[in-house]
């Protein structure tokens, strides 16, 4: 086989699990076996264990230990603020607006669009400028009718955009709208304090961090009582039920310990490697252009548009290279569609067909950029030379 | 070259037959790699796509196929290219009263030149399909277009647009098996696809949806008109002329003292030309856009056998090269269903030596004449 060198770059899609955040999940599939629920010591001890990540995650997130929500995934985590605030809204007899921005993950752009149709639910949709940051005038104005919710992500995962967070949410705060972000890409490069980003819902995902894949969090401030969307046992303090997954919620408070634990060491190397990606990119590949904001963006993330080139085919050669990358319109059924987020920040959609993303992480190293910059510009200059050779 | 540093890119479809051929290369030790065309997603036929990335039955079945021969898979957004020539291509011949054939130009256009010039920027030194035909060495140098071993699934007739570039560069690993074998391969390597039905039917322009599809994209060619004898008698009226093929008998709604065939479509008039069974016959045509598989245009007239359908037997024929890529054969017996859009192909034996598309009859805007003999039909 031709291929033989393998070179990850799509941390942004998921990382490795962490062998130490192993070591700590390992006893919890073995000799610590109880449900947490359970009153004996097998129970007591699986217990121990999930309030002890609970006071961790806390610790990280500048929160109240009961303010740190297990769930299943960051979806669920979005799904769980968003729903949750609709269905408390409801209770309460008010409207439920949903308020959200033209970059979301699917996670709250489906939940959104489908409270909307199910429930009758109006949703605002804010705009974003042309590096993907939503605009706060129009989030202003869009608070200014009063919201169930407001959901924000605080980084975009296609174009790694950082939204002013702090600045939404004292926007929110005005209108009395509860704020909510999905901080899924956010987790392990940027500040997760909650009261410096005045939020009152934060979503996380472990996997994004080093971290399992199957276990989130939901930040959700102490005071907003929102229904369960996963009723049952009184699990979570009743707002989702659920047998704890011990082993997993373990590995998600040691991942996320880790994460921060000399962190500005570990991102500023993530920034000098990006940083090489993005100057070779650029000055080799003519008529690329980097997608989302030049500085403000997560440390790790890099995105491009090459126009002319289909990520399809492009995804394609660098795998046959060995090259993980990823981008937001390509599709396993050789159908992709524009990417939204692409379209929304004002690409035209032939050119939204053409994105490219490329994250770095714990493993990369300097010679796996090289050469993933060769095979990147190899790869454009294949495909830019598919002429036509046999016209009969 | 040695198998192992020699990358094959397979063209799978999910059916049993381009299954077995990525499994037979890859027990060879190729490099192969796995790739599926999407060359149509159509909301008005009811594939509908809300999903921005569905997975349709045929995908998900080559996917796992080539999960389970450990190749990569890729598939590629040919949608463009296959509407702006095979459909167009489609459409256009049916609105000029032709019957056309959309795999020999999906095979021309898409298949042996847009997707074999994507596996070639692969760095694919081959591109293999799972068509039962042969590619064979010639003596004298360059490549023969060889009927596939089988001859109750041989496919050289859709492969008669292929040249020398595309020969060298090809490879047909089921060509050399029978069928029976191909499906027990399948099953010996659990290939889930064993079971399912040949690829051949899986093109929606290749089957008899064709009908529903021109329905939703060319409605004008539903336009109901006149069937009309040869004398010019009006009979009834046709639901659009291409609903029907020359040769047709049954479903055309008439009762007359005697069965009736489609004779032609006459576009011009909107005419559905029918008549009896004797005038149905014809001892020649002539063929357009040939394709000489060698690549050199015979000297003179010479005896072969031509098939003028894909399921048609090949018939005896004396064979004769024109100007302008265009051939005349004359039959040595009648032939019931000439049909102007379908390909005419020419063998020698094996050897399938090229083919063109058949055109109309120089006759064929007048009334049609009764024949003055009695002809006799193959079935």
């Amino acid at each position: 086989m031709k291929a033989k060198r393998e070179v990850y770059l799509d941390y942004s899609a998921s990382t490795p699990v962490d062998p130490l955040v192993m070591d700590a999940m390992m006893p919890y599939f073995g000799e610590v076996y109880g449900n947490s629920t359970s009153s004996h010591h097998q129970g007591r001890r699986g217990e121990s264990a999930v309030e002890e990540a609970r006071e961790r995650v806390a610790r990280i997130l500048n929160c109240q230990p009961a303010e740190v929500v297990f769930t299943s995934c960051g979806s669920e985590s979005d799904n769980l603020a968003i729903r949750g605030a609709a269905w408390r809204a409801r209770r309460q007899g008010k409207a439920a607006r949903l308020i959200t921005s033209l970059v979301e993950h699917s996670a709250v752009i489906n939940t959104v669009r489908q409270l909307g149709e199910l429930m009758d639910c109006e949703t605002v949709t804010v705009p974003v400028d042309r590096q993907g940051i939503v605009k706060a005038d129009r989030f202003a104005e869009a608070c200014r009718g009063g919201a169930a919710i407001a959901s924000i992500i605080y980084a975009n995962n296609e174009v790694g955009s950082i939204n002013d967070l702090a600045l939404l949410a004292a926007i929110a705060r005005e209108h009395e709208v509860l704020f909510h972000t999905d901080a899924v890409q956010a987790g392990g490069q940027l500040t997760l304090d909650v009261e410096a980003l005045g939020v009152d819902m934060l979503s996380l995902s472990a996997h994004k961090f080093y971290g399992p894949k199957g276990v989130g969090v939901l930040y959700l401030r102490d005071g907003i009582d929102l229904p369960s969307i996963m009723t049952g046992g009184g699990h979570e303090g009743g707002r989702r039920a659920g047998t704890h997954n011990t082993a997993f919620i373990v590995g998600l408070a040691k991942a996320l310990e880790l994460a921060y634990a000399e962190a500005s060491e570990r991102l500023a190397r993530f920034r000098h490697l990006r940083g090489k990606l993005v100057d070779g990119l650029l000055s080799r590949v003519a008529g690329a252009e980097l997608t989302g904001h030049p500085e403000n963006r997560l440390p790790s993330h890099a995105s491009f548009v090459l126009p002319g080139i289909d990520a399809n085919a492009l995804l394609m050669h660098l795998d046959m290279n060995g090259i993980a990358a990823s981008s937001g319109s390509a599709c396993k059924t050789g159908s992709p569609e524009p990417s939204d987020a692409l379209l929304a920040l004002g690409y035209a959609p032939d050119v939204a067909k053409c994105g490219l993303r490329l994250s770095v992480g714990s493993a990369t190293t300097e010679a796996e950029i090289d050469y993933a910059l060769d095979v990147l510009v190899a790869a454009v200059d294949k495909i830019r030379g598919l002429k036509r050779e046999f016209a009969t | 070259m040695n198998a192992g540093e020699t990358r094959v890119v397979v063209a799978m479809s999910g059916g049993v037959d381009s299954s077995v051929a990525a499994a037979l290369l890859a027990r060879e030790g190729y490099d192969v790699v796995g790739m599926m065309m999407r060359l149509w997603s159509d909301e008005a036929l009811g594939g509908a796509e809300h999903n921005r990335c569905c997975t349709p039955d045929q995908m998900r079945i080559a996917r796992s196929v080539a999960d389970k021969l450990g190749i990569p898979f890729y598939t590629l957004d040919s949608k463009g290219v296959f509407r702006d020539i095979v459909v167009e291509y489609f459409i256009d011949q049916h609105r000029a009263g032709y019957t056309p054939n959309p795999c020999l130009e999906c095979n021309r256009k898409i298949r042996f030149d847009w997707l074999l010039r994507q596996a070639l920027a692969l760095d694919a030194d081959y591109l293999a399909t799972g068509h039962y035909a042969r590619v064979a060495r010639r003596r004298q140098g360059g490549w023969l277009l060889k009927k596939g071993l089988d001859p109750g699934k041989d496919q050289s007739y859709v492969l008669s647009v292929m040249g020398q570039e595309q020969l060298k560069r090809t490879l047909f690993p089921v060509g050399d098996y029978p069928k029976s074998e191909v499906r027990r391969i399948a099953r010996e390597l659990g290939l889930d696809a064993a079971n399912r039905k040949d690829s051949q039917d899986l093109c929606f322009l290749g089957n008899n949806d064709y009908r529903k599809f021109l329905r939703a994209h060319a409605p004008d060619l539903m336009t109901p008109g006149p069937i009309v004898t040869s004398a010019g008698e009006v009979l009834g009226e046709h639901r659009g002329l291409s609903n029907y093929t020359i040769g047709q008998r049954k479903g055309l709604g008439i009762s007359y003292s005697a069965p009736l065939y489609v004779l032609a479509l006459n576009p011009i008039r909107n005419a559905l030309v029918v008549g009896k069974r004797h005038e149905l016959g014809r001892d020649r045509l002539v063929a357009e856009r040939f394709n000489w598989v060698s690549g050199a245009l015979p000297a003179g007239s010479f005896r072969a056998e031509v098939k003028i359908r894909y399921r048609a037997q090949p018939q005896k024929a004396l064979v004769q090269p024109l100007e302008g890529g265009r051939v005349r054969v004359e039959f040595d017996a009648p032939q019931r269903d000439i049909t102007p859009g379908q390909a005419a192909v020419v063998y020698q034996g094996e050897i399938c030596l090229g083919g063109g598309v058949i055109a109309k009859f120089d006759d064929e805007q007048e009334s049609l004449e009764p024949k003055d003999q009695a002809v006799q039909f193959i079935a």
